[in-house]
């Protein structure tokens, strides 16, 4: 118990100093005003409302599914981040950058088993997200909209994951991706020319995996987190999310 | 000095004399008709704690699960060695499998571009808002669209031999049927399927056939995407 006590005084003494007081403004968050404060006067989480419905909290109402979703999308910037410090987008070195993780770098599986499992889990959880929004009915005014944005998150969340499928640069990921831009190849008129803009050329060699790599790492995460955001600060704005009245 | 005003302002408060039209409001049609807010609490700490015990949660599981499942990595890619099947990534192996029974232009392009547009307008269909139930009006007329429907997807599907979408669209539009020949089962599964307007079938027919077409390409297709059991 002293030791409790030691820690809170030393934390309190920390909460006086001139340096903590010039970034949180505000003091602890211990009345309805200064709590307020705290998620409207901080970048990261003023896309939050200030006050929730108790009902939109169960587990029911949401499963946290739209959370998950987002965490997810941590994770993988996270584990993505530190993949690219030993990734060449390059014919072969990316399938030798592969078998460095598996041999050579210190938890370079752990490492690239977090970011594909985290990817495969961010599909199912924003698919199941929107399948539970649409069951409970949270399309419907005022959220119209942002039901929109999110079928936009959804097919960048595919978009996302099937661009990184390619990166290893194995068998499995060549023969997936050639399945998949063949079916481009069938969309009328356009159907040759996106393809070839999305490989850089005819076949899946070594342009179309540096174009692969810069969407999977940079245009395609800046559009999913501008889309996040506005679909975060549309919650917000359209009166947080439905409730229903037959859940307790 | 101004003159002395010679109109009076006030408001009337006899209803019946001066009627005033406020606003109408014919049973809960639009979720802007405001209901009872209920108790609300303020986001932080409420929030933001439990938001903290889901990551906390997810990152666990995540973290056990990527300590003992190993990402795949087969040979280096070779253009000139094609593995039989050639897969997609999971969530495009139900495009895959249509591909399979369809033309490339309606199961590659129609198909998904229609399933796209259908979820963009889902909001703004503003049709049975209020989650009138599928039988609850009009129900022989109704029943004789729902037939009719029925009839012409079974036929295109079966010509096309396509079973692994008729099957569940068989199953689905017999569960639809259950509840109209059954109005007044007590039975609480029954009650439920009653209840659901016509939005919740289409979208759970669409989950089913998603989720069947999904789970065949991955586990019950080998060499020429013939079928293969997963044990075997």
């Amino acid at each position: 118990m002293a030791t409790t006590d030691w820690t809170h005084q030393r934390l309190e003494q920390l909460r006086q100093t001139r340096v903590w007081r010039s970034i949180f403004r505000r003091g602890p968050a211990r009345t309805n005003r200064t709590r307020s404060l705290a998620v409207f006067g901080n970048f990261a989480l003023h896309t939050l409302p200030v006050k929730v419905r108790e009902k939109s909290l169960s587990v029911r109402a949401t499963y946290y599914l739209g959370s998950i979703s987002f965490f997810l999308f941590v994770v993988l910037t996270i584990t993505g981040v530190l993949l690219m410090f030993y990734y060449h987008p390059a014919v072969p070195d990316a399938y030798r950058d592969m078998k460095d993780l598996i041999y050579v770098v210190s938890n370079g599986v752990f490492l690239r088993n977090l970011h594909r499992l985290a990817a495969h889990a961010m599909v199912v959880a924003v698919f199941w997200h929107m399948f539970h929004v649409f069951y409970r009915g949270g399309y419907k005014p005022p959220h119209e909209f942002n039901w929109v944005i999110g079928v936009g998150l959804l097919m960048v969340t595919l978009f996302l994951s099937y661009t990184g499928y390619l990166l290893p640069w194995d068998q499995l990921a060549f023969w997936a991706i050639t399945v998949g831009t063949n079916i481009i190849s069938y969309v009328p008129v356009l159907g040759r020319p996106i393809r070839f803009l999305l490989l850089g050329g005819h076949i899946i060699g070594q342009n179309a995996l540096l174009r692969f790599y810069v969407l999977h790492c940079v245009i395609l995460p800046l559009a999913a987190v501008g889309l996040i955001g506005m679909h975060f600060w549309r919650i917000q704005k359209d009166g947080g999310i439905t409730v229903r009245d037959d859940h307790e | 000095m101004s003159e002395k005003n010679t109109f009076e302002v006030g408001l009337s408060s006899d209803a019946v004399k001066h009627p005033r039209r406020i606003v109408f409001i014919t049973r809960k049609t639009s979720a802007k008709v405001k209901e009872e807010v209920g108790p609300q609490l303020m986001s932080f700490p409420h929030v933001i704690l439990r938001e903290t015990i889901a990551f906390q949660f997810l990152a666990i599981v995540l973290v056990v699960l990527a300590l003992f499942w190993d990402a795949p990595l087969e040979q280096l890619a070779n253009p000139l060695l094609t593995p039989n099947p050639a897969k997609a990534p999971w969530y495009f192996l139900g495009l895959q499998e249509l591909l399979h029974y369809f033309p490339p232009l309606v199961a590659g392009v129609l198909l998904p571009t229609l399933v796209v547009l259908a979820l963009v307008v889902i909001p703004y269909f503003d049709i049975n808002i209020e989650g009138e139930p599928l039988w609850g009006h009009r129900s022989s007329r109704r029943m004789k669209i729902y037939l009719g429907v029925f009839a012409v997807l079974f036929v295109l599907l079966a010509l096309y031999d396509a079973w692994t979408v008729l099957v569940p669209t068989v199953l689905v539009g017999v569960f639809g049927l259950v509840p109209y020949f059954l109005p007044t089962s007590e039975s609480r599964f029954l009650k439920f399927l009653g209840s659901q307007p016509l939005p919740w079938w289409v979208m759970t027919w669409f989950i089913a056939v998603a989720l069947t077409l999904t789970a065949v390409g991955t586990f019950f297709r080998g060499p020429g995407w013939s079928w293969v059991w997963p044990w075997s």
